[in-house]
């Protein structure tokens, strides 16, 4: 398993992007109400990941505690607001927006998601799904193109949390994102709790799913925790809700899916109820205790042990 | 002719629970109801963003009036820009005409102080004048006279037809037991906003200083602003 490990790229090599990759450590999303705490204590994270929207704005205490926490930690910027494969063409002034933090801060890893959030030039505040056709194949690939082009460097695309499919797509999601990989030369945000999310929302096998994405191309990992509900006919439906630690179920899907991929830190998110830093780290922790159980094994480790609550 | 994701954005902006054609789910169960869940995290989620930017406003009319006062305001003005964070200024305007709430005829002014309060938050960073340049100039009346100050961008001032800045004190944590019932609602008062390291404070000022810091802010010299307003302290 060492020795695969080893050989397997974890992250695309660097060649079409302007910066490194992020370091193999757990990671956290970064909330206001963790700042000062960062600060004082400096925990040992491998990187601290923002929502890009929530720094565009022109001064104040989030620029002040982010350029502080940033001297400290590799960064990822993530971004919610462009609108990948919506039919509103790419919002110019909000890409411009997009690389003047980019120069600011100069992230390790920048990343969209793969879904759309602007129509008619409303913003709908959701990551929406998209129908898997060549049409939309076409139309997500200029927009990945533009996007890398105007920003200078390659991005990561997160798969979705999907509730409904489209009655007219023509291929998977997993045929849509390899083709997209293939295409454009972008990197996989995998979000293994995403995967998770959808396969239960439409009856699908979660371990399929990953074994189906072109998995050389992940070059960074979510994880992060759902609610359930149930649709009309009594089955469950997942919410992606990020308001809970991650399920065992997920962390079950993340050993399983670096049995494949050999080390890939996750980042921890968290985007309501946020806890106390104490209780992420504690599952930054338990992830590293995965990634370390992997080396130690033989066989892949698709059995973890739970640690977590 | 309507695509896909016209309809599918349309249906996520009304009330009505009609579901977008196209869809399906893998059991036959009614996509309607799957879809309605993404639909009302959607207002929710925005109707969470004006209860983060106007606090007090919510205190004064409770959670239930104001998320279904918010989730009008969602419907009639949904954001137009993915940065949420200055989402919703025009919020006052419409509560000013929101009929329900017209026996709190102070509510508007009191959520106008709260916008300015968040636009203050984010401004920009500016250089300030340097304590010891300031003495200098404070010393030299003539100089101060004829001298053109530029306003830090989170410098606000903002008049009210009603006692807004007592209200907004009188929910801060600090303020004393029972500064709530020493308000005259009627009183018309004014604010400035200013930005003090990372803390935005608020102070009631007299109308004479608003027309002064206006007139700065308009590119008056010192005396020249100070003579175009009512006197005050």
């Amino acid at each position: 398993m060492t020795s695969l490990i080893r050989g397997k790229p974890l992250v695309l090599d660097a060649a079409t992007t302007t910066s490194s990759t992020l370091p193999p450590c757990g990671d956290i999303g970064l909330k206001p109400e963790h700042f000062r705490e960062i600060l004082a204590q400096q925990p040992m994270l491998g990187f601290v990941e923002v929502h890009a929207e929530n720094y565009m704005v022109a001064g104040g205490p989030a620029h002040h505690y982010l350029e502080r926490i940033r001297d400290q930690y590799p960064l990822s910027i993530h971004g919610v607001g462009l609108s990948i494969g919506g039919q509103d063409p790419l919002d110019e002034e909000h890409l411009a927006w997009l690389a003047r933090l980019l120069e600011r801060y100069k992230p390790e890893s920048y990343s969209e998601h793969l879904g759309w959030s602007s129509h008619g030039g409303t913003f709908l505040n959701d990551l929406l799904p998209l129908p898997y056709t060549t049409a939309t194949l076409a139309r997500v690939c200029s927009q990945v193109d533009r996007i890398q082009e105007r920003l200078g460097r390659r991005m990561l695309l997160e798969n979705p949390a999907t509730y409904v499919q489209f009655s007219a797509s023509t291929m998977s999601e997993c045929q849509f994102i390899e083709e997209v990989v293939r295409r454009t030369g972008y990197g996989l945000l995998l979000d293994v709790n995403n995967v998770h999310v959808a396969s239960v929302n439409h009856a699908s096998s979660a371990h399929d799913y990953i074994l189906g994405l072109p998995l050389e191309a992940v070059g960074e990992i979510h994880l992060a925790g759902f609610a359930e509900d149930h649709d009309s006919a009594g089955a469950p439906l997942l919410i992606d809700s990020h308001d809970v630690p991650v399920a065992q179920i997920v962390w079950d899907l993340y050993a399983f899916t670096l049995g494949l991929t050999g080390p890939l830190p996750p980042l921890i998110e968290r985007d309501r109820d946020i806890p106390a830093l104490a209780i992420l780290l504690s599952e930054t922790r338990h992830a590293q205790a995965l990634m370390d159980q992997l080396i130690d094994t033989p066989t892949p480790a698709t059995k973890p042990t739970p640690v977590h609550k | 002719m309507n695509t896909l994701l016209d309809d599918f954005a349309a249906a996520l902006l009304q009330d009505s629970v009609t579901c977008p054609p196209g869809l399906h789910t893998w059991n036959g169960s009614d996509p309607a109801q799957r879809f309605a869940v993404r639909k009302n995290n959607v207002t929710a989620s925005l109707i969470d963003v004006l209860a983060i930017t106007y606090p007090v406003t919510l205190a004064l009319v409770g959670e239930g009036f104001f998320r279904e006062m918010a989730r009008l305001f969602v419907r009639a003005s949904p954001p137009r820009s993915p940065i949420l964070a200055l989402y919703g200024d025009t919020f006052p305007a419409f509560i000013q005409g929101f009929t329900p709430a017209a026996s709190l005829p102070f509510l508007a002014d009191l959520a106008r102080l709260e916008m300015l309060y968040v636009q203050s938050y984010y401004a920009a960073e500016a250089a300030s004048v340097m304590v010891s340049e300031m003495a200098g100039l404070l010393a030299d009346e003539r100089r101060l006279a004829q001298a053109h100050l530029t306003l830090h961008p989170a410098v606000a001032v903002l008049r009210f037809r009603y006692a807004a800045v007592s209200l907004w004190a009188a929910h801060q944590h600090r303020a004393p037991t029972g500064s709530m019932s020493r308000i005259n609602l009627e009183e018309a008062e004014a604010a400035i906003l200013m930005r003090h390291g990372l803390v935005v404070e608020i102070f009631r000022i007299e109308e004479g200083a608003v027309t002064f810091i206006d007139n700065l802010r308009n590119g008056a010299a010192f005396a020249e602003a100070l003579d175009m307003a009512a006197p005050f302290n």
